[in-house]
């Protein structure tokens, strides 16, 4: 990747920002739709509160958005985690029984909710960090048996949530407006702002960044790996918790068996666009978070064009593929080879054998 | 070397599972130990055992694959709406689908080897596409009313009272052609080298291009023969079919005892994996507990079995 990433720099005199392309894909979007739905930029103002497409893009992104920022820092210690569809699924069930079968309240609700997306975070971190399993594999495990959880712990089927309990707390969070914008754009933006403050104003970022590039030698360096790679599972078992509530308190129901139902995809391709590579080392939580934007964007296009939501997975999963092969070094060859002249080619090939 | 030593460890313990968890049912529940349930344990699961062969296979060359739910499910629909609105007949519609699913799996392997990017990316993107065409087909659940599924739905073997159905027959038909393939076959070797260390085979000059495409081409194969057997047991197609099969698929095939790190395992295994999943899921039937306590009960199976795994495994 940094190798790569040189070369450009030498060639072009220009590196890109890794949220460059994420960015292009969405202005890309955006002036496709400025084209063909004029609409889709007007935005109203009633009771003091915005309505519009592009409000609408950012609401019912923020949940795709919270999802990637917990993934983006598991991406960037080399892992993945798998599992966050269903703890988005196991969270809401927690919360919903909680508040409907005892008289605790929505705080005590919430935290329980958050509290099993902690320990399901800390399982998978646990795994992966301790017994060495690999991420894919270890979170596959809650990935399976996580929908069975939220099952159980639902009794079988969708919990509704009454108005009356809903309201006022969970239905503000889910539906509710703080300064004309919907509040899960808040929790959203809150979460972004304090991740990157925490990340790149302390040393986190750079132990996280560390422990992908290079484990071993990280460990060498005094970095306690195991610690730090818990942590960030942890971490992304609390965001796909938020993710939950926000979820349930949206719709009001929790759905065992769908709430978050591939979601993991969704927040991986955001991660992936947004710059960060799965190998781990180097990460852009600002790309992950236009990545989920870009990805919500589509599926607000697709659904404005009348394309039925069951069948939107079909371009999505196109752009997926597009996006991957964009990035994999063979077509990364071929462009150097149709853009970059001879020379690179050679001087390119020599560095390679050289490395290895 | 003494026949102990030989046999794997994890395939002893996957047979004293399947052992305990079975001989304790029966003792527990009346009726438990007949060829009935033990017919029902295969015709319900035929689909799945079918699909846990191909993945058998990938997992063995070092890959996975995420899709095969998806393709499942559209081959169902795509069957279903063939045959019951075009008015295609079974024996044509079936080898179209088979084709279709092979020609997806090759189309994947091949985009997983030569763009060298990551199996599971490339087929959870194609479980999006799969299910998304599924939907593309019809949106909703299409019956099926055919002679040839009538007639086919009456070829079985008697087995004791009970009788083994044709989509069970064609499951443990395929299960000894692709232990024979894997076992004694030059491609079986490629597949269990290319899964042990890729860049040795590489380096050994095995078609480790044709191998890997030509396993995923297979799991395609397989995917689109459940879906048909899923046909055959249901009557109908959906598109919203095996939506999360892919991880059962899994599960089976890691507790038979192949290592998800690829090059060790076996298609006998695999049915003894089979056996414990249908077991596990009679046995939720039998108590009357909910489907949550399964899948439960196989997420945790799975879970000692690639701690058990990761201590066997040296590093």
């Amino acid at each position: 990747m940094t190798k790569a990433e040189s070369q450009q720099k030498t060639r072009f005199g220009w590196q890109p920002p890794p949220a460059f392309y994420a960015l292009l894909g969405l202005a890309g979007l955006l002036l496709v739709n400025w084209f063909f739905i004029p609409s889709f930029f007007e935005i109203q103002v009633r009771d003091g509160n915005f309505y519009g497409s592009l409000i609408d893009v950012c609401n019912r992104g923020s949940i795709g958005v919270v999802l990637a920022i917990g993934m983006t820092l598991v991406v960037a210690t080399g892992g993945v985690d798998l599992s966050v569809g269903s703890v988005v699924a196991i969270c809401g069930a927690v919360v919903a029984i909680v508040l409907t079968t005892t008289q605790m309240g929505i705080v005590v609700a919430i935290a329980a909710g958050l509290l099993a997306a902690f320990i399901a975070g800390a399982a998978n971190g646990v795994l992966v960090a301790w017994l060495k399993i690999e991420p894919i594999i270890a979170t596959l495990v809650l990935m399976v048996s996580g929908r069975g959880i939220a099952k159980y712990i639902a009794g079988e089927q969708t919990v509704a949530v009454p108005a009356e309990l809903a309201r006022p707390t969970l239905d503000f969070i889910g539906n509710g407006h703080f300064l004309g914008l919907p509040f899960p754009i808040t929790i959203a933006t809150a979460l972004f702002v304090v991740t990157l403050l925490f990340v790149r104003r302390t040393s986190i970022g750079l132990l996280v960044e560390s422990v992908g590039a290079n484990p071993s030698a990280s460990r060498a360096c005094g970095i306690n790996d195991r610690v730090v790679k818990l942590s960030v599972y942890v971490f992304a078992g609390f965001c796909a918790g938020l993710a939950g509530i926000i979820d349930l308190a949206n719709i009001g129901i929790a759905d065992p068996t769908n709430a978050g139902a591939l979601s993991e995809l969704d927040a991986i391709f955001a991660v992936l666009v947004g710059g960060t590579a799965l190998t781990g080392g180097r990460f852009s939580l600002t790309g992950a978070v236009i990545g989920a934007l870009l990805l919500q964007t589509l599926m607000t296009t697709l659904y404005t064009w009348g394309v039925p939501s069951d069948v939107a997975p079909v371009p999505k999963a196109v752009v997926i593929l597009l996006v991957c092969l964009l990035q994999s070094p063979a077509v990364r060859g071929w462009f150097k080879r149709i853009f970059g002249g001879h020379r690179s080619i050679q001087t390119g090939s020599v560095k390679k054998a050289v490395s290895s | 070397m003494s026949l102990i030593a030989r046999l794997n460890v994890t395939l002893l313990t996957t047979a004293a599972v399947l052992v305990v968890l079975f001989g304790s049912a029966s003792l527990w529940f009346e009726n438990f130990f007949s060829p009935f349930v033990i017919s029902d344990l295969f015709s319900e699961n035929a689909f799945l055992g079918i699909s846990a062969l191909g993945m058998t296979l990938v997992i063995l060359s070092g890959g996975i694959d995420l899709s095969v739910g998806a393709v499942i499910g559209f081959t169902t629909i795509f069957v279903a709406t063939l045959i019951a609105e075009h008015d295609v007949s079974p024996w044509l519609a079936w080898p179209i689908a088979l084709g279709v699913g092979t020609a997806y799996g090759a189309a994947m392997g091949a985009i997983i080897h030569f763009f060298k990017l990551p199996a599971f990316l490339v087929t959870l993107a194609g479980l999006f596409f799969a299910r998304g065409m599924a939907f593309c087909v019809t949106q909703q659940s299409v019956q099926i009313r055919n002679e040839t599924y009538e007639m086919v739905s009456e070829i079985t073997i008697p087995f004791g009272e009970a009788e083994i159905g044709f989509t069970s027959i064609v499951f443990l038909v395929l299960l000894a052609a692709i232990a024979w393939v894997a076992n004694f076959s030059p491609l079986g070797r490629n597949v269990f080298a290319i899964g042990g260390d890729e860049e040795s085979a590489v380096l050994m000059g095995l078609p480790v291009a044709s191998t890997k495409v030509a396993v995923y081409a297979f799991n395609g194969f397989c995917s689109a023969l459940a879906g048909i057997a899923m046909t055959l047991y249901m009557d109908s197609g959906n598109p919203i079919n095996a939506i999360g099969l892919e991880l059962d698929v899994i599960a089976v095939v890691v507790i038979g005892g192949t290592l998800l790190s690829g090059g060790v395992g076996s298609f006998s295994g695999t049915l003894l994996g089979f056996l414990i999943y249908g077991t596990i899921y009679q046995i939720t039937y039998f108590a009357n507990l909910g489907s949550s306590i399964a899948t439960i009960a196989i997420g945790a199976l799975l879970l000692a079995f690639i701690l058990l795994q990761q201590l066997l495994t040296p590093r």
